[in-house]
């Protein structure tokens, strides 16, 4: 094989590989992403049932109920609700007047969710609450300096 | 005083930094010996510099100093004297600080160790990792100084994030920046080939155990702390393609194509761009994982604090290290004649397909981790890339990748035989085919844990055969003591590769075997018994305990197997009164590589837990086979031909004979 084909070869492969990662990658992101709003978005924009999204909030006071390892709740931006279902454990900081984030898919009326992240820590609330109580109208800068630390691990 | 003089230090070492980033670059240039013959002993007191700095602030939170910024808002007096020390690097300015350690301990590493190297490149290299010193000794004093006293001292410090008071603080980070860091080093050293326009064999050999040295700890790093959030966060997962965690895996996918890269390099002489190229990217792609993890553009447990002014000079660090490396690469890399031929099926072009493969796999991380990012910055849309988004594009690229890699081992150098490899390692197909007709028909279950544990075994059984062959040779009926004779005249580093792959199967193997767990989520009360996979665990009790800086409630469990006890755990919820912060210990015991997992939270009614309980066979695989993987690395580390030295005493033998060289 010549010198000339030997490249050839190689950059042959290479498109395939490099090729068939975009490919991968378009495809996944086309079916595999998740949008995030806040509570008053999600009624705004109307989305279809069905839908996967994540929607970030705080907890709303006196809407948590258990019954057995399900608890059902409401995440609020203060202007507008979203009810949650969710079966499964909770996080340790999770309660009513907190921040939390959920990932689940909307029903009908409200949303079934898989995941539920809350803070970390006292002091910090996660930025995509923030985000969406900023976009509500409802935070105070003076009194959420810090907020840093979200989900993750 | 000992505080001023940690501080003192730090703006010493950032002097000797820029001394040290300009003269020995200028002797270089005038190829004036005298010039370069600073570079090693500046570095050497850099690192003694940067050291007494770090020992004065760990002297600082070891004494509880609350005059310090620092101090006061990551310790407590009550603090376990383990986080006093470990906690130093529990925090920005700290970490920041260990981060400039380790770069100037492998700045003094190659001072020491390069003495064997040829004169201008060993300047050049300790030049440009002063530049990177520089750099960040500069951004460590401007923007996040651990060393900024209070005006008016507190009593008490506000403690360490509960999340972090864990032992895994004491092994993570500094394994992961050993990695992380180490990287600075082959980055120096491309950046000084490029310089000195030394892109040969020699260079590969003297960069290669660095790059095993950084992937070795970057290894482990990224082993331990995936094992740390998986006993920590309380619900057993292990891998969240979290962004924090990709920005470690993208490095350590860079750094892995490099060290195959650097063996076709070194042996011959083909893939010099590319090398150097890898070596570049691999580093940006750390100094961008430390942008991700600190500039706060993120929401993390890793981000410890948001001020856009760090975000903006850690930016601006990278534009230019990355900028002015890829313009030096762009300027000098076309003046490089094409290296060694071979054919396509040979172990280079395999190799070529390893690194072809993982910087796709690197691409695609890339591209999940800061797709999201940007798409926020320029539309606002908020969106989060998950799992399934790297399950999708990640895992496909890498399995075939694991397939290819027994058939590798076996191909010769130049030019291979395809089907005689193939044949070789016809035992190993023979034994993954089996595993998967066993399991399938013992197991049955998910479709693609029988698969991947197929691909385990033939991958664990392929990773040998090479050494097998090379031992046994053809004849079957060797006589014992000659297969020694030739198992000890194999190169260290054939083992090292061997161990290495064999690693990835073993992680493998766990990978696949979380399709048999099993789980439950319950309420339980003294007395109640949770059956979950084959044992059930009785929950014996429930107590209160207190620590020095915390109140726990814990939960008494014993696991029985049909009828007798086995082992007890104690899973627990620990309660923080300064920060107001609870976090869950969760009870974990090993059984067989498999682990029995419980976690709790308090429950709605006192005197019951929340308990989270999973029986997770052959967990324990996937760290072990990155140990076994790092152990790898570490055996070809020791390989004669990488010991310090060896590269001068084999150039002398070769000036003495020259047809016998290489």
């Amino acid at each position: 094989m010549t010198r000339k084909r030997k490249r050839l070869a190689l950059i042959l492969s290479a498109l395939v590989v490099l090729g068939s990662g975009l490919g991968l990658v378009l495809y996944a992101l086309r079916d595999n992403i998740v949008f995030f709003y806040g509570p008053s978005e999600v009624l705004a924009k109307e989305l279809a049932p069905g839908t996967r999204l994540r929607i970030g909030g705080l907890v709303k006071p006196g809407s948590l109920t258990h019954d057995g390892m399900t608890v059902h709740f409401a995440v609020t931006d203060g202007k507008r609700d979203i009810p949650v279902i969710y079966s499964g454990p909770l996080p340790d900081l999770f309660r009513e007047g907190q921040g939390v984030v959920a990932e689940g898919v909307l029903g009908v009326s409200g949303m079934t969710a898989s995941t539920i992240l809350a803070k970390h820590d006292e002091r910090y609330m996660p930025r995509e609450v923030v985000d969406a109580l900023k976009k509500a109208g409802r935070w105070q800068e003076s009194t959420g300096k810090s907020a840093g630390i979200g989900g993750g691990s | 005083m000992i505080v001023e003089t940690g501080h003192f230090a730090l703006v010493l070492a950032l002097a000797l930094a820029l001394v040290n980033a300009a003269v020995p670059l200028w002797g270089v240039a005038t190829r004036d010996q005298r010039l370069m013959a600073v570079a090693p002993s500046v570095a050497l007191v850099g690192f003694f510099l940067v050291a007494l700095s770090y020992a004065a602030l760990t002297y600082a939170h070891v004494t509880s100093d609350f005059s310090l910024v620092n101090v006061v808002e990551n310790s407590h007096s009550a603090k376990p004297l383990i986080y006093k020390i470990t906690g130093v690097w529990g925090d920005h300015e700290g970490s920041m600080l260990l981060w400039i350690l380790i770069l100037s301990l492998f700045g003094a590493a190659v001072a020491v160790s390069g003495r064997a190297m040829p004169r201008d490149l060993h300047a050049a290299v300790l030049s440009v990792q002063s530049w990177i010193g520089a750099a960040f000794l500069l951004f460590i004093l401007l923007t996040s100084n651990p060393f900024a006293r209070i005006a008016n001292p507190p009593i008490e410090g506000n403690d360490l994030n509960p999340l972090l008071q864990d032992p895994g603080l004491a092994i993570h980070p500094p394994l992961l920046y050993l990695g992380y860091v180490g990287l600075s080093i082959t980055f120096s050293f491309a950046a000084a080939a490029l310089i000195c326009g030394r892109i040969d064999a020699v260079w590969a050999r003297l960069v290669r155990p660095w790059i095993l040295i950084a992937w070795v700890f970057l290894t482990l790093g990224i082993a331990m702390g995936s094992y740390w959030a998986y006993y920590t966060l309380g619900w057993g997962g292990f891998w969240f393609w979290d962004p924090v965690e990709n920005a470690s895996l993208m490095p350590w996918l860079a750094a892995t194509a490099l060290l195959h890269s650097a063996t076709v390099m070194e042996k011959r002489e083909a893939l010099r761009v590319w090398t150097i190229f890898l070596a570049i990217l691999a580093f940006s792609l750390s100094l961008i994982g430390t942008f991700i993890v600190r500039s706060g553009v993120l929401t993390s447990v890793h981000a410890f604090a948001n001020d856009p002014r760090r975000g903006v000079f850690i930016l601006a660090i990278l534009v230019f290290f990355i900028g002015g490396s890829l313009l030096l690469f762009a300027l000098r890399a076309n003046t490089l004649k094409p290296g060694g031929f071979f054919a396509p099926i040979s172990r280079e072009g395999t190799l070529v397909l390893n690194n072809l493969v993982l910087s796709t796999c690197c691409a695609t991380v890339f591209i999940g981790t800061l797709y999201p990012l940007a798409l926020e910055a320029l539309t606002g849309e908020k969106i989060s890339v998950g799992a399934p988004f790297f399950n999708a594009t990640f895992v496909p690229l890498f399995l075939p990748l694991c397939v290819v890699m027994p058939i590798a081992q076996n191909l010769a150098w130049k030019r291979g035989d395809l089907l005689g490899s193939m044949q070789r390692l016809f035992f190993a197909f023979a034994c993954g085919l089996a595993a998967m007709l066993v399991l399938f028909a013992l197991r049955g279950g998910p479709v693609i844990s029988v698969v991947l544990a197929g691909l385990a075994i033939y991958t664990i059984i392929g990773a040998f055969t090479d050494l097998a062959t090379r031992i046994f040779g053809r004849a079957t009926l060797l006589k014992g003591t000659q297969a020694f004779t030739h198992a000890l005249g194999l190169p260290r580093s054939a083992y090292g590769t061997a161990l290495a792959h064999a690693g990835i199967g073993l992680s493998l193997l766990g990978l696949a075997a979380t399709g048999w767990g099993a789980q439950k989520i319950m309420a339980m009360k003294p007395g109640d018994v949770a059956r979950v996979g084959p044992y059930d665990v009785v929950l014996e009790s429930i107590g209160p305990q207190s620590g020095p800086n915390y109140t726990a409630t814990v939960a008494h469990m014993a696991i029985r197997s049909g009828g007798t006890e086995v082992a007890g755990i104690d899973p627990a919820v620990r309660f923080y009164p300064t920060r107001q912060m609870s976090r869950s210990e969760a009870g974990i015991k090993t059984i067989d590589f498999g682990q029995v997992y419980v976690g709790i939270s308090k429950g709605d009614t006192a005197g019951s837990v929340d308990a989270r309980l999973y029986w997770k066979p052959l967990v324990s695989l996937i760290w072990f086979g990155a140990i076994v993987m790092a152990c790898g690395g570490l055996c070809s580390l020791s390989d004669r031909r990488l010991r310090v030295g060896v590269a001068r005493r084999v150039r002398k033998v070769a000036a003495a004979a020259p047809q016998a060289a290489e």
